[in-house]
């Protein structure tokens, strides 16, 4: 995210300049990319050029409407902006105060966290030898770092693995200091944990662990039980299992469907990522996710909770850069988890629908809200064939640091570039897409959680009535735009036409 | 009037379902009719309006720090939860609730008094929009094998039966006399439904009083007639749609079933339907599971199948699907009866009616199957839905059941109904509501006693007046989906068969899917006709201009022709103006719109559009889901169907994850 985006107002006029030994200078403030700039009005008085990166801390002051902020530099300098107007101060207030963030190369060679990308989003006031001590106080050198940036709250969305506190109880002074950086003064955050307590607490006994209290006062860990590994696994087999299974009675089926627990999985993992949504919206506070890894269900939970918080992740290139960023750059071993599905004799402990299980969660926002978003269920049934067997290089490896090592980008097409072409779109865009720029809380109550017919159903009954009735949704909505280009085009005929009459008429 | 003890409570509190710490607060009253509800907030003054009618249970709960606690279950599967202040205002409520929600005479029912101000023509027209001669004669009826029998004038033969009634031609009054005294209530074999293509029929009766050996030669000679009926099948099935154990067990009673030996060339089938007391148990399991405070999915699926629920959905598509195939595919003609021949029999005639006939699947057609199939035959509307107070035994969802069995058909078929889910659980509001003489008693004898065509209205001309809420957008006529017979796979395929919360957690709004397809396709469909009439007049007013810009044209090139130095620049200039090159014109214009029609259309397509006339269906939602709250009509003078909004506001859903 650039800063730029975070200023909502670029220009104030009539702010007043104090500084220690100098007259107080009147003048217009701007807010660039870089710079705090002020500029009087009269010509031979000085200027003044302040990096954002400069600013150490803020105060706000409001006496009536008139708004000070106090900026104290990190050259020790202090001076004083008075504002009028409340709206004012505060939005500059707030754009210099969220350049909070920086990218970070410290894992450029994939030396502090293999699963990690070369670039990450850190704290602006956390320096990477700082990171690289965190790092080793996270499972897989998974530091935190920033998933996601809530603009309306300005709240964010961090993800990590856990924090490696053994049965001792080991603390990470530079661990408690990365996290507290991302809240604001006075402000508390939630420390999501995908593991239930007992799970987190065994954890321990194998070097893991999880935020202590006592060392982490400004976070509330809240703990949201996620399956992991071969009880997902065992799931999928059970319920494909039951789903090919045509020979039982309307009991047996359900009860099948219910022994698979695979809409239970689905429950928890759209429950966990509703809580972090409304931390972030409504509690407006910041969220730390993770399990073990922080390569599965974190992932879950984080790229649900942008579906749904963020309007442009629903959108077929918002999702695309969503996967890419959350599940690919993020580090899920797509290799490992998707090498083998439902049939398959020969089990290995890593495997796990991981990515069908979060595309089924998308599936079910997208039934409750069917036109926010741009993307239809091909796109989902298309991402979910490409995870497990694909002709492009996009979902090998189970790295970014593999995927270097293999050379994909040189040696594979990817197959965002093969989707994205229009006559490949055409049949993933969902017709009755309108933007819709709220957040959309979906129901997880069981009565709104259905099998998803066109992954599990797909081979065992005929699509055709269905087929049918999505080709008739398609001509309705065609059919009302062509006529709308039609009535456009008239119109302007019409208007050019009783224009030229008119001056034929007056000439 | 006189059992209202008090007709207005202050401060009461009505629960918020989805998150029960939260209650609106508000005034409670009592009216003849209804329980109303209306909220305090000045900025909502929201009313929920509750009919008597509609009430099943009210239960008093234990009374704690802030009141006294009154559960209102209602038979549209809505539940009230209020807190009454002080007990003895509660218990008040409650005495006089128990006695509003069970009237004893028909007179207190809520249809008597209803008044939608409809002049008495057009009242009398509202009862013969529906008209089951025209039906018959729809099927090709009378013909050379079936005629309308006069037998049952003035109900002398079966009191429960209609009057008009088509029978076989072979069939004399004798045979059919004597088949009736054979039969359980009289009900002898008559035609349901005729399939011109082949000249199958469906027949419905009650079960033969055939005891362990007891039988009776018109009987027999009945479904003789019937076989001879149909000349393109030797044999005729006789479909006992009850359990054979069910059905053996009645022969100790004296009734039964055929025995193949005695009847010449029939083929006897049993289906295995249960009866109104399982299905009664299996509907009361499943909406405990429904009411569920935060139930887990394990908790649900299992209460779903403990229930048993879809299990006799499919029995009952099941025996609809063997009779639809031996009607089309066979060419059989199907006997079928249960026990009286009234629930089951209903069920499964009407499905099958439905699968083999696309008339039944359209707006009109549908009502007039629930006229013929259940409401002339003598289904027990009274006893089963309770109408008035009865024995609690006799009531049971069985046309519940045929209304879900049709929404189960248009999930599987999408494009092949004209109507959409609106209209079906406005239908099964309106068998509850009394708001309409339609569904009144158990005959259409007791019907014309009590003169309820006189003295109520008909539920199909409000729906009918009403049917743009009801159409489904993707229906058209012309679909191969919307012709002849609806076959489903011959694979079991149990997981066809889903949970129906549209129907049973309705008033759970949040549960609902928040953005409603019909309803936006349903809009861009009116927006469409709008599009075509702009167009034509466009095109008019085009043609118009140009035409007088031709002329114009002309004429100035007539009135410039001397200045210029030659004629032959007018006729290329006149040319120039022809409306072909307006055409070629038109192709140079990108297909996209411009800006200002971009605008158009969204101010067209907005919400407002997404209508619904009954307020309790819109495919509501709160602000945080993007689409507005639709649902701000309230029901002035008891026009529509009462408020059901359940209150929700945009908070609601959040508890849900906090508590889970």
């Amino acid at each position: 995210m650039e800063f730029a985006e975070l200023i909502k107002t670029p220009r104030v006029d009539n702010v007043v300049l104090h500084r220690p030994f100098y007259p107080a200078v009147e003048g217009t403030l701007c807010l660039t990319g870089h710079h705090l700039i002020l500029s009087s009005r009269q010509d031979n008085t000085e200027e003044l050029w302040l990096l954002h990166s400069n600013i150490d801390a803020i105060d706000k002051r409001f006496v009536g409407s008139l708004g000070t902020i106090i900026i104290k530099c990190k050259d020790f300098r202090i001076i004083q902006l008075d504002i009028p107007g409340m709206e004012e101060c505060l939005n500059i207030a707030s754009s210099i105060e969220t350049s909070q963030w920086r990218l970070s190369y410290v894992n450029k060679e994939f030396a502090v966290c293999p699963t990690y990308p070369p670039i990450v989003i850190v704290p602006e006031s956390i320096d990477d030898e700082t990171l690289r001590k965190v790092a080793t106080f996270r499972h897989g050198g998974r530091f935190p770092v920033l998933s996601y940036y809530h603009q309306k709250s300005k709240r964010v969305i961090m993800r990590s693995g856990q924090p490696l506190t053994g049965t001792n109880g080991r603390r990470c002074k530079e661990d408690e200091k990365l996290i507290n950086a991302t809240l604001r003064a006075g402000s508390r955050g939630y420390i999501i944990d995908t593991r239930s307590l007992n799970v987190a607490q065994q954890a321990r006994a194998k070097g893991g662990g999880f935020e202590q209290e006592a060392h982490y006062p400004q976070w509330r860990r809240i703990h949201k039980s996620i399956e992991r590994y071969h009880i997902l696994q065992e799931s999928l087999i059970k319920l494909v299992e039951a789903c090919n299974d045509q020979t039982h009675n309307m009991d047996r089926w359900l009860s099948k469907l219910e022994a698979s627990n695979w809409l239970t999985h689905i429950k928890e993992i759209l429950t966990a990522a509703c809580l972090v949504a409304q931390c972030i919206d409504r509690e407006e506070a910041s969220v730390l996710i993770h399990g073990t890894e922080g390569t599965d269900s974190t992932l879950q939970v984080t790229s649900l909770a942008q579906i749904i918080l963020e309007p442009r992740s629903r959108t077929i290139r918002g999702f695309e850069a969503l996967i890419e960023r959350e599940w690919l750059q993020a580090g899920h071993p797509f290799q490992q988890r998707c090498a083998q599905s439902a049939y398959c004799n020969t089990k290995q402990k890593w495997e796990a629908p991981v990515f069908l299980l979060f595309l089924d969660c998308v599936w079910q926002i997208l039934r409750q809200f069917p036109c926010s978003f741009e993307f239809n269920e091909n796109f989902l049934i298309m991402l979910f064939e490409h995870a497990y067997a694909s002709q492009f290089g996009t979902f090998l490896g189970n790295s970014e640091s593999e995927r270097c090592k293999l050379k994909l980008q040189q040696k594979t097409m990817s197959l965002w570039s093969w989707v994205n072409q229009p006559s490949k779109l055409s049949k993933y865009t969902n017709p009755l897409f309108e933007a819709n720029n709220l957040v959309i809380w979906p129901s997880v109550a069981p009565q709104s959680l259905l099998l998803w017919e066109g992954i599990f159903l797909r081979w065992n009954r005929s699509s055709k009535y269905l087929d049918e009735a999505y080709e008739e949704m398609v001509n309705i909505i065609e059919y009302n735009k062509e006529l709308q280009a039609k009535v456009n085009i008239l119109r302007r005929q019409l208007a050019e036409l009783e224009t030229e009459d008119e001056m034929q008429e007056s000439p | 009037m006189e059992h209202i003890r008090t007709p207005k409570v202050e401060n009461v509190r009505l629960v918020d379902r989805v998150s029960p710490k939260k209650a609106a607060l508000g005034t409670l009253y009592l009216t003849a009719t209804h329980v109303i509800f209306v909220e305090n907030s000045p900025d909502t003054r929201k009313e929920t309006w509750i009919l008597h009618s509609q009430i099943s249970t009210i239960e008093k709960q234990a009374t704690t720090a802030t009141g006294c606690p009154l559960l209102i279950r209602c038979k549209n599967f809505q539940i009230i939860q209020l807190i009454i202040p002080q007990e003895r205002d509660c218990h008040d409520v409650y005495i006089s609730l128990i006695r509003l929600a069970r009237p004893v005479k028909y007179e207190e029912l809520y249809c008597f008094s209803f008044n939608p101000m409809l002049d008495k023509e057009e009242r009398e027209q509202g009862w013969v929009l529906i008209n089951l001669s025209e039906e018959y004669k729809r099927m090709g009826l009378p013909n050379n094998y079936w005629q309308l029998s006069d037998v049952n004038r003035e109900y002398r033969v079966c009191d429960s039966y209609p009057t008009e009634l088509y029978v076989p031609k072979s069939a004399t009054a004798h045979i059919i006399v004597g088949s009736s005294k054979f039969r359980s209530r009289r009900r002898f074999p008559v035609l349901s439904y005729y399939y011109k293509d082949n000249h199958a029929s469906i027949c419905r009766s009650s079960q033969p009083l055939s005891g362990f050996s007891a039988r009776c030669l018109e009987d027999e000679q009945m479904l003789q007639a019937i076989r001879k009926a149909n000349p393109g099948s030797d044999f005729v099935y006789v479909v006992d749609t009850r359990p054979k154990l069910n059905a053996m067990a009645n022969r100790a009673a004296g009734k039964g079933y055929e025995n193949e030996d005695n009847y010449s060339n029939i083929k006897f089938q049993f289906i295995g339907i249960e009866n109104i007391h399982v299905m009664r148990n299996s509907l009361q399991k499943m909406l405990e599971v429904c009411e569920l405070k935060s139930p887990s999915m394990s908790d649900f699926l299992w209460g779903l199948e403990n229930s048993g629920w879809l299990r006799h959905i499919k029995a009952i598509m099941d025996a609809g699907i063997f009779i639809a195939k031996a009607v089309s595919e066979e060419g059989a003609s199907v006997l079928v009866h249960c026990s009286d021949g009234w629930d089951r029999t209903a069920q499964v005639c009407s499905v099958a009616s439905l699968l083999l006939d696309p008339h039944y699947r359209t707006l009109k057609g549908f009502m007039v199957l629930i006229e013929k199939d259940w409401i002339s035959f003598g289904h027990k509307f009274n006893h089963r839905y309770g109408n008035l107070d009865g024995d609690p035994k006799e009531i049971s969802p069985v046309i519940d059941q045929f209304i879900e069995c049709v929404w189960q058909l248009m999930e599987q078929f999408p494009c092949a109904f004209e109507f959409n889910e609106r209209f079906l659980i406005h239908i099964q509001h309106h068998i509850y509501s009394c708001q309409f003489g339609n569904f009144l008693c158990n005959s259409q004898k007791e019907r014309r006693e009590l003169k309820i065509q006189e003295r109520t209205y008909s539920l199909w001309a409000h729906l009918w007046k009403n049917r743009a809420d009801y159409l489904n957008p993707l229906f058209r006529a012309d679909h191969s989906q919307t012709q002849g017979t609806l076959h489903l796979p011959t694979t079991p395929c149990n997981f066809m068969y889903k949970f129906w919360s549209g129907m049973y957690n309705r008033f759970e709004k949040g549960m609902q899917p928040r953005q409603s397809v019909t309803d936006y396709l349903m809009a861009v469909k009116e927006e469409t006709q709008q599009l075509e009439e702009e167009l034509e007049a466009l095109e008019e007013r085009l043609e118009k201009i140009q035409k007088v810009q031709l002329n114009c044209t002309k004429v100035k090139c007539k009135q410039s022709e001397p200045s210029k130095h030659s004629g032959f620049s007018t006729s290329d200039n006149s040319i120039a103006n022809t409306p072909q090159d307006y055409s070629g014109n038109l192709k140079s214009f990108p297909s996209r719109s411009p800006s200002q029609g971009d605008e158009d259309s969204a101010l067209i397509l907005t919400q407002d559009n997404l209508k619904s006339s009954d307020p309790d269906l819109s495919a509501n939602s709160d602000q945080e889901s993007g689409v507005e709250d639709l649902s701000c009509r309230s029901p002035s003078g008891g026009e529509h169907a009462p408020s059901e909004d359940s209150g929700k506001d945009r908070d609601s859903d959040e508890a849900v994850f906090l508590t889970a």
